[in-house]
């Protein structure tokens, strides 16, 4: 049993018990609250996995600004608890089932499969800061242009709609 | 140099043609413009024909064959518009498009006040295109054609007043009846397609010339195909049992009746057996066959127009006992004696329908005989052409049935199988042929006056009509001539002319001479006799009587028609209601019809729930998408997983 | 050292932790949380894959991912704030308009 298994059984832990939360909370600012405890979990994942630059961005862009953002919205709407209305019979009573069907598939695909995958380990230069952003303004300079515009567009949008109509 | 012979098409071609124009435009021209087209067209057909005769001769008399274009080829099977012209062909094509003409002519007066003038020549030229493709077609297939077609010109023109239920009625009887027979006629095609590969009269012919002939009693291919196309003959030349509709078709204009039911379509089946006779030859049990119906119709008719009352359905039935000799004729062997009597059947049943057509005009519509009487001196003309035709009909010499019935009774005594008990039956119906048409001839035209003059004004015909019927008034005292002189020792030019065709299948001829002369000594005494019957009973004042007995079933054509209604028709007409409309057309079709429409509408209603409007049953048919895309990609890791956790 | 698999089992129980929040919440902000825990991790996967075959182009989709979340929070949000005006609840089961 080394340190890192260890570190990851409690980081797997607390992410899990932070989602169970986030669905068993009825005010939605406690489930923002347990999302942003799930992804600080994350976070430290991937600093276990050695990619401290995208734990850097999951805190910073994540926890920081879209969860901040959500906060900012529940508090906006003045929301509440939920109320307990149960319209569709479908959702009831297919949910589980479908979620199960869903996440075994893919956990079995993985077990059968990844016999041979060499462990995730920290691997210092290969994606450091520095590797990453040759590689973002090399061969994903396309894409990278294009979110560029997109959050352009994204911030029109919210603009827009978030107008009072005059 | 064959230019009309290279052409031969033209022939009916050119009938066709008037029968498109008028029945497109005829509608609002006058009557002469209808008449122009209606005749042009046939006139200048029975020139062609003419000519086409003359260049046959001039050509040595060879047969002729041209095929004109490809209409069905199907594998190695090929059915072409094939039109040939040989010495039978020659006598048929004359009758079709000369009496043809002459009906024609004589219609242009008839129907000179009836309403849908254009219409009735249209069908009437119709009636010529088929039944000249009939007479020329080179193969089964094109002759069928014509032989439908002929069916179908019979069922326009019988149901010509439309307007009349009985009229409509015995146009579909008329149709249907012949149908059957032609259900016969395609299986018999059938059959010799499979015997023989091949419709063309030539090759198929040839083939069946170089077969052994088959045994009295043995009910081989050829004797089977044989029956089978006689079948369609009894259709469509109404013998037993499909003889029932031409006594109705006398719903139709008298015109139609001389040209249809006397001399042209009504002859079609003894053309059909003529030109098969190599088939016949090869098949004894089939010309038997022939033989019997053709003898037992002469007979059977004759005694349903002894006593009948309306002038055109003596002549009907008398047009089948006719028939019935020709067919006799050819199943004894004697082809040419048949065709003879065709042709001079042709001109005497004409004549006599034409002059009843005309009696009927004099009249102002009446066919009751016995409302007639007295009329000799009224309507000249007629009641000499109306005595010619009865006199040739009832075979005294020298007119020209004398020759033809002769020959055929002749044949039939010295035919192999029971010709004797033939030969008796057949002269019982010639004595009453003779018996019934001198009666049509007392009552209608001797006698007192039994119509009142104040309602009918007898009127002689005009001349379009009248000049016909001259004419075939001399066609039928000459047209026995061409085989006259075999009566003294000269020589029977008809059956000669005809014996390239008829070749070594002819009998007629055999016998001793003496024989012959005793024959048709024993038929002039038996027309005679008939005659004297009927001058007895009929010639001075006649009362009618009731009808009783005997007479009642005669009268009543012994309940033939009943019976077919009864056994036939009914159990049909109860099975398409009952059966096909009801649980077939109904229950079934339209139930998988609506059924389908019904399932469709409960498939959307059940659909329909999807559309609920509730986001989170949104969201799980989104995720059931995504699951089947996840399966799908992970299948081949899957399937071996899923295995494993059941077992 | 922590085997690959145990990252993508992880990875494979928060998605459907994701979807079980998705289906039952109620509120539409919930919902729009729920998305974002399954974008999360999915891009767990894509660092585990990346840091495993010793490839940097993984952690590079994974920024890609984090800006287009937060470019589609945004937008969605907005879209939010502007359906709890009109429907004047945060229920997403109110929002039937398109019932047959």
């Amino acid at each position: 049993m080394s340190a890192s298994l260890v570190i990851f059984f409690l980081l797997a832990a607390l992410a899990v018990m932070a989602a169970i939360s986030l669905i068993a909370q009825r005010h939605p600012i406690h489930s923002a609250l347990s999302l942003i405890v799930v992804m600080v979990a994350l976070a430290g994942l991937y600093l276990l996995m050695g990619a401290e630059f995208v734990a850097a961005v999951q805190i910073i862009v994540y926890g920081g600004a879209i969860m901040v953002l959500f906060i900012f919205v529940i508090m906006l709407l003045n929301a509440e608890a939920e109320e307990r209305t149960n319209f569709s019979k479908l959702a009831t009573y297919a949910g589980i089932p479908l979620a199960l069907a869903i996440a075994g598939f893919i956990a079995a695909a993985i077990a059968r499969s990844s016999g041979s995958l060499p462990a995730a380990e920290p691997s210092g230069a290969l994606t450091s800061t520095k590797t990453l952003s040759m590689l973002l303004f090399s061969d994903f300079v396309y894409p990278f242009e294009l979110t560029s515009f997109l959050i352009l567009v994204a911030i029109l949008g919210a603009i827009v709609l978030a107008q009072r109509e005059n | 140099m064959q230019p009309l012979l290279d052409h031969l098409w033209i022939i009916p071609l050119l009938p066709l043609l008037g029968s498109a124009v008028s029945g497109l435009f005829g509608k609002t021209w006058p009557n002469k413009i209808v008449n122009g087209v209606a005749l042009g067209s046939t006139g200048l057909s029975f020139a062609f024909a003419l000519e086409a005769v003359r260049e046959f001769f001039v050509g040595g008399q060879q047969p002729f064959r041209k095929e004109f274009f490809d209409w069905i080829i199907a594998g190695n099977f090929r059915a072409g518009f094939d039109l040939q012209l040989d010495q039978l062909t020659v006598v048929m094509l004359l009758v079709v498009t000369g009496v043809g003409f002459l009906i024609h002519i004589y219609s242009t007066g008839y129907m000179a006040h009836e309403g849908g003038y254009y219409r009735f020549f249209s069908y009437l030229n119709l009636f010529m295109f088929f039944m000249l493709i009939l007479v020329l077609a080179a193969n089964f297939v094109l002759l069928f054609v014509g032989w439908e077609g002929v069916g179908l010109c019979s069922y326009l023109l019988i149901g010509f007043y439309f307007l009349r239920k009985s009229a409509s009625d015995a146009g579909k009887k008329a149709f249907i009846v012949n149908r059957i027979g032609d259900f016969g006629f395609m299986l018999g095609m059938f059959l010799l397609f499979r015997t023989f590969h091949t419709l063309d009269f030539s090759v198929v012919f040839k083939q069946v010339a170089e077969l052994q002939p088959e045994a009295m009693g043995q009910f081989g291919t050829l004797t089977v195909a044989a029956l089978l196309l006689f079948v369609g003959a009894t259709g469509k030349s109404a013998q037993i049992p499909l003889y029932v509709w031409l006594p109705d078709a006398m719903e139709g204009p008298t015109p139609v009746s001389a040209l249809i039911h006397a001399a042209t379509m009504v002859t079609a089946g003894v053309y059909v057996v003529a030109r098969s006779h190599i088939l016949y030859t090869h098949a004894p049990t089939a010309m038997y066959v022939v033989a019997i119906v053709g003898c037992a119709t002469a007979f059977f008719a004759a005694t349903i127009g002894l006593v009948q009352s309306d002038i055109k359905k003596v002549l009907a039935y008398s047009t089948v006992s006719q028939l019935g000799y020709m067919f006799l004729g050819c199943g004894v062997g004697a082809f040419s004696a048949g065709i003879f009597h065709l042709m001079t059947h042709a001109f005497f049943k004409a004549l006599l329908f034409l002059s009843a057509g005309s009696v009927i005009h004099a009249m102002g519509g009446e066919q009751d005989m016995w409302h007639m009487g007295g009329l000799s001196k009224k309507i000249k003309v007629t009641f000499w052409c109306m005595l010619f035709g009865t006199i040739a009909i009832a075979g005294f010499p020298p007119f020209a049935a004398f020759f033809s019935k002769d020959a055929i009774l002749f044949s039939a005594y010295n035919y192999d199988y029971n010709g004797k008990v033939l030969y008796g039956v057949g002269l019982f119906a010639a004595i009453m042929t003779s018996f019934y048409m001198f009666r049509l001839v007392w009552l209608t035209f001797f006698g007192e006056q039994r119509c009142d003059e104040h309602h009918v004004h007898v009127h002689e015909s005009p001349k379009n009509m009248t000049v016909p019927l001259m004419i075939l008034a001399v066609l039928s005292l000459v047209g026995g001539w061409v085989a006259a002189p075999a009566l003294w020792g000269g020589k029977d030019y008809f059956a000669e002319f005809l014996s390239p065709v008829f070749g070594a299948a002819e009998t007629a001829g055999e016998g001793s001479a003496s024989l012959e002369h005793a024959l048709s000594l024993v038929a002039v005494v038996a027309a005679a006799a008939g005659l004297l019957v009927a001058w007895r009973m009929y010639s001075a004042k006649v009362k009618r009587g009731p009808s009783t007995g005997f007479h009642k079933i005669l009268y009543n054509k012994y309940y033939v028609d009943e019976l077919y209604q009864a056994v036939v028709v009914g159990p049909l007409t109860w099975l398409s209601r009952n059966v096909l409309w009801k649980i077939v057309d109904v229950g079934v079709i339209d139930a998988a019809v609506n059924g389908i429409a019904t399932g469709t509408t409960a498939v959307g209603d059940t659909v329909r729930h999807t559309q609920s409007g509730n986001t989170r049953s949104y969201a799980v048919w989104v995720l059931v998408g995504a699951l089947v895309v996840i399966a799908i990609i992970f299948w081949p890791i899957l399937h071996p997983a899923l295995f494993g956790v059941v077992r | 050292m922590v085997p690959t698999n145990y990252y993508l089992i992880l990875s494979a129980v928060l998605f459907g932790l994701g979807i079980v929040a998705f289906v039952f919440k109620r509120n539409i902000i919930t919902i729009f949380m729920a998305i974002e825990l399954m974008l999360n991790a999915v891009n767990l996967a894509f660092v585990a894959f990346s840091q495993s075959w010793q490839k940097p182009d993984g952690e590079v989709f994974v920024l890609f991912v984090i800006v287009v979340a937060a470019a589609e929070a945004a937008v969605g949000l907005g879209i939010i704030i502007l359906t709890a005006r009109n429907r004047r609840s945060l229920n997403v089961e109110r929002v039937d308009l398109l019932k047959l």
